[in-house]
C-alpha cells in the first residue's frame, strides 16, 4: 500500500525545493480542466437563450401573420 | 457518386503524402544541422564548426568530474561516447541531473589546448524513473556484488 | 460497426448519444484525476535523481499522449469530411481544435518548468521541443482558418486541409527524440516497455492520470459538440422541442 512521502503537511508544500516548479504546473493543469469544460457548459446556456428567443419571436410572427388572414 | 467518393480519397491521399513526401526531404536536407550537439567522435574528428560556440553531448565518464580543477575551473569532466573523450572545463552552476554516468551536453568552444571550454552546461535525462529506495538497494546489490568477486 | 458508424454521423443520434454519456464520464473522470494527482503528489515515492521535481511528469506525459491524440482524431475526422462530406465529422473536429491546443500549452508549460532544475534550461532548439511548439501553431492556425470563412462549408473543407497537411507534424515529435540527437530524453515508457526501469509505483498515478485526460477529453469534445449541434440544426423539430422543454420550467 503506497504510503504518504512527506514527514509534514509544510515538507508536502515545499516539495523537497522543487515548490516552485511542480505546484504552477498542478495550477496550469487545474486551469486546463476548467478551459476545457466550463467555456462551453456557459456558451450552452447562452445558446438556448438565443434559441429560445428565436422561437418565441417566430411564434409572434405566426400569431401576426394568423390576424392578417 | 461512387466514383466521386474515390476522387476525393485520393485527393486527401494526395495531400498525405505529398506533405510527408516534402516535408521528409527538407529535413533529409537539413540532416546534420538538426541536432542539437555533436558527439566527441565527432569533435575529435574535427567535423565541428570552428571559431564557433556549439554544443557537445555525451556522458559524463565514471569516476572523471574534479572538482577545483585546471586553470582554476571549478570543474573538469570528460564526456565520452565510449568511443573517444573529450576533456571539459567548465566554472557556473550545474543542473539537478549532472552526474557521473549520467548524459550530459555542454555549450562552448574548444581552446587551443584542446580543451572544451563550456559556458553553459545542460543534463540529459535518460526517461528512467526509478525510486529512491529501488535504486538504494539495487546499489547495495551491486556493492556486495563487488565484494563477492574481490573474494 | 457500419451501422453504429452511420448513426454516429447523424448529429441528433450523437447529440443524444453524449447526454447519456455525460453523467459516467464525469465520474469516472474526476475519480481517475482526483486519485492520480494526490498519488502522484503525495503518494508516489521520489525518484532517485529528481527527487520530487519528477511529480511534474504525471502531467507532462498524459498533455502530451492529448496533444498527438487530439490531432490523430482531427485528422481521422477531415479525411471523413473530405471523402464522405459527413457534417458531424466538422462539428467533432471543430470541438477538438480547442482541447489540443490548451493540452499543448500545458505539455510546453510543464516540461519548461521539469527542464528548469533537470536539464539547466527551460528551453532548447533541439528537434523535440522545436517540432512540438511547431505543434501549437499549426492547431492555431486551424482556429484562426476557421474563424476567417464566413461559409461554413469552406470552413470545414480548408480546415480538413490543413489538417491533413499539419498531421505529417506527429510522427516527426514522436520520433525525432530517435532520428535526431536531443537535450529530451526518448519516450517515457512509464512501465509499459520495461518494467523494471519504470516500476510501478511510478508509472501507476500516470495511468490514472492518463485515463482522467482521456475523460476530460471526451468531456470537453461532448460539451462543445453538442453546442455545435443546437446552432446548427437549429431550424430542425427535435432541436425546437429539446429548446422548449428546457425552458419550460423558467
Amino acid at each position: 500500500m503506497p504510503e504518504f512521502q512527506f514527514d509534514s503537511f509544510a515538507a508536502f508544500l515545499a516539495m523537497g525545493d522543487y515548490a516552485i516548479y511542480v505546484w504552477p504546473v498542478y495550477i496550469l493543469f487545474a486551469l486546463f480542466f476548467v478551459t476545457t469544460v466550463l467555456p462551453p457548459i456557459l456558451g450552452r446556456r447562452k445558446i438556448i437563450r438565443q434559441l429560445k428567443a428565436r422561437l418565441e419571436r417566430m411564434e409572434s410572427n405566426m400569431a401576426e401573420q394568423g390576424e392578417g388572414n | 457518386m461512387l466514383a466521386h467518393r474515390q476522387q476525393r480519397l485520393a485527393i486527401v491521399l494526395f495531400i498525405l503524402f505529398g506533405t510527408a513526401v516534402a516535408v521528409g526531404l527538407v529535413l533529409v536536407a537539413l540532416d546534420e544541422g538538426i541536432n542539437v550537439f555533436y558527439t566527441p567522435t565527432e569533435v575529435s574528428s574535427g567535423m565541428v564548426p570552428e571559431n564557433q560556440n556549439f554544443r557537445i553531448g555525451g556522458m559524463v565518464k565514471m569516476g572523471s568530474v574534479v572538482k577545483d580543477g585546471l586553470q582554476g575551473a571549478e570543474v573538469n569532466f570528460l564526456t565520452t561516447d565510449f568511443c573517444n573523450d573529450v576533456l571539459v572545463s567548465y566554472s557556473g552552476p550545474l543542473p539537478d541531473l549532472f552526474r557521473e554516468g549520467q548524459g550530459v551536453v555542454a555549450d562552448g568552444y574548444i581552446d587551443n589546448g584542446g580543451v572544451f571550454q563550456a559556458t553553459q552546461i545542460l543534463a540529459k535525462h535518460d526517461e528512467n524513473y526509478m525510486s529512491a529506495e529501488v535504486k538504494a538497494s539495487l546499489d547495495a546489490a551491486e556493492e556486495h556484488d563487488a565484494e563477492v568477486c574481490q573474494q | 460497426m457500419w451501422q453504429w458508424l452511420y448513426k454516429l454521423g447523424s448529429p441528433r443520434w450523437f447529440y443524444e448519444l453524449g447526454e447519456r454519456s455525460l453523467p459516467w464520464l464525469w465520474g469516472a473522470t474526476v475519480f481517475l484525476l482526483a486519485v492520480g494527482v494526490v498519488w502522484g503528489l503525495a503518494f508516489a515515492p521520489p525518484d532517485y535523481q529528481m527527487g520530487d521535481n519528477y511529480r511534474i511528469i504525471y502531467m507532462h506525459v498524459p498533455s502530451a499522449g492529448l496533444m498527438k491524440g487530439c490531432f490523430y482524431m482531427m485528422a481521422i475526422c477531415s479525411a471523413a469530411v473530405l471523402i464522405w462530406k459527413i457534417k458531424m465529422a466538422d462539428i467533432v473536429a471543430k470541438a477538438i481544435a480547442p482541447i489540443g491546443v490548451m493540452a499543448t500549452l500545458l505539455m510546453l508549460a510543464s516540461g519548461s518548468l521539469w527542464g528548469i532544475p533537470t536539464w539547466g534550461t527551460w528551453w532548447i532548439w533541439d528537434a523535440r521541443l522545436t517540432s512540438s511548439l511547431l505543434q501549437f501553431f499549426i492547431y492555431m492556425g486551424i482556429i484562426v482558418l476557421r474563424s476567417a470563412f464566413d461559409s461554413q462549408d469552406s470552413a470545414a473543407r480548408a480546415c480538413a486541409v490543413l489538417t491533413l497537411v499539419g498531421v505529417v507534424n506527429i510522427p516527426i515529435i514522436e520520433y525525432s527524440v530517435e532520428w535526431w540527437n536531443t537535450l529530451h530524453q526518448g519516450a517515457s515508457s512509464l512501465g509499459m516497455r520495461d518494467a523494471s526501469a519504470n516500476p510501478p509505483e511510478i508509472w501507476i498515478p500516470a495511468f490514472f492520470t492518463g485515463f482522467g485526460f482521456i475523460g476530460l477529453f471526451f468531456i470537453g469534445l461532448i460539451l462543445r459538440s453538442q453546442n455545435e449541434i443546437l446552432l446548427r440544426e437549429r431550424r430542425t423539430q427535435w432541436v425546437r422541442d429539446l429548446v422548449a422543454k428546457e425552458t419550460a420550467g423558467a
